[in-house]
């Protein structure tokens, strides 16, 4: 009895990230979820630009490749040409959290029935390890190296909490992959973030915490755990929120 | 007997399926190198495999696949 083999959605391509870098988890994932809902053939994905901008070629699913930032804007024509197409996006924190925050924002309070598959690894990946909006406090990147000044850079951007707010978007919550249990919990949520768009429920975001070795400075173990240290504590998992539960609970 | 199987030449020898292995079946072949140039992941003591697929759920590469009673 075959008890783990690789998803159909996930294509033979090699990945072409990093030794120990959790992009390859998040997509095996995404693909496991596809093939369970059994929508491989009327799933578009949006890749975004960053580590992850050669996502279409790993998902056996159509893609399109979008500009900088702008994956929830092409999700949102895409979605409203082709409403009986599930449409998510695969974006970094670089891409979601800084250059397209007003697409996220703008798209989480219209309520787009679509999916979007968050990595917040706190740093510019594919550019060298600069300095991206969700890197910690204090922490040392190519354009902070004595640290991250809140002073002179500002603080973190937290997009749970601050979409959360909004009383547009369906479903929002964090999760990480940083070990076991936490891959299966992940799996939940985004399965959850594809079910809610199948029901027409609207947005739903994953934000999954994630490992960046290379740019970390890091084995891939140590990031893991600097991933339990660090972002956690400052990146709270949980749901931020659940429209259906919060409905459910008011008229109970 | 549960069996591995690994996609040696797309391993990256990152490790992470060797530490969380709660058997300690796997490890890092120190004398082979694979096409990527990594020393890639292998079964040392593929008789104390439980088939809990904890490797595979860890792999970021998705190179092993593991099958029950075979």
């Amino acid at each position: 009895m075959v008890v783990f083999k690789k998803p159909h959605a996930l294509s033979d391509v090699p990945l072409h990230y990093c030794p120990g870098c959790t992009h390859g988890i998040v997509h095996r994932l995404v693909a496991e979820v596809i093939d369970e809902l059994g929508i491989e053939g009327k799933t578009i994905g949006i890749a975004p630009v960053g580590c992850s901008v050669m996502a279409y070629n790993y998902f056996e699913c159509d893609m399109i490749e979008a500009a900088h930032g702008r994956a929830p804007a092409v999700a949102t024509g895409v979605k409203r040409a082709n409403p009986d197409n599930i449409v998510f996006t695969y974006q970094g924190d670089g891409d979601l959290a800084s250059i397209g925050t007003a697409e996220t924002v703008h798209s989480a309070a219209r309520n787009e029935n679509i999916t979007v598959i968050f990595i917040n690894n706190a740093i510019y990946g594919m550019t060298g390890g600069q300095m991206a909006p969700t890197s910690l406090p204090g922490q040392v990147t190519q354009t902070s190296p004595y640290g991250r000044d809140v002073n002179l850079c500002g603080y973190p951007v937290k997009i749970c909490e601050m979409l959360s707010e909004l009383e547009g978007p369906e479903y929002l919550e964090r999760v990480t992959v940083n070990s076991v249990k936490q891959i299966k919990n992940a799996k939940r949520a985004i399965k959850k973030a594809f079910q809610n768009q199948i029901d027409g429920k609207g947005f739903s975001l994953i934000e999954v915490i994630s490992s960046c070795p290379t740019n970390w400075g890091m084995t891939p173990q140590a990031a893991l755990k600097w991933i339990d240290e660090k972002m956690i504590p400052y990146y709270p998992l949980g749901v931020y929120k659940d429209r259906s539960a919060e409905k459910k609970e008011a008229e109970q | 007997m549960n069996k591995l199987t690994f996609r040696t030449d797309n391993c990256k020898g990152c490790g992470l399926c060797v530490d969380v292995c709660p058997k300690g079946v796997l490890a890092l072949a120190e004398d082979i190198i694979n096409k990527k140039g990594h020393h890639p992941v292998t079964a040392v003591k593929p008789d104390l495999c439980i088939a809990c697929a904890f490797c595979a759920t860890m792999c970021p590469d998705c190179i092993i696949e593991v099958e029950k009673g075979v």
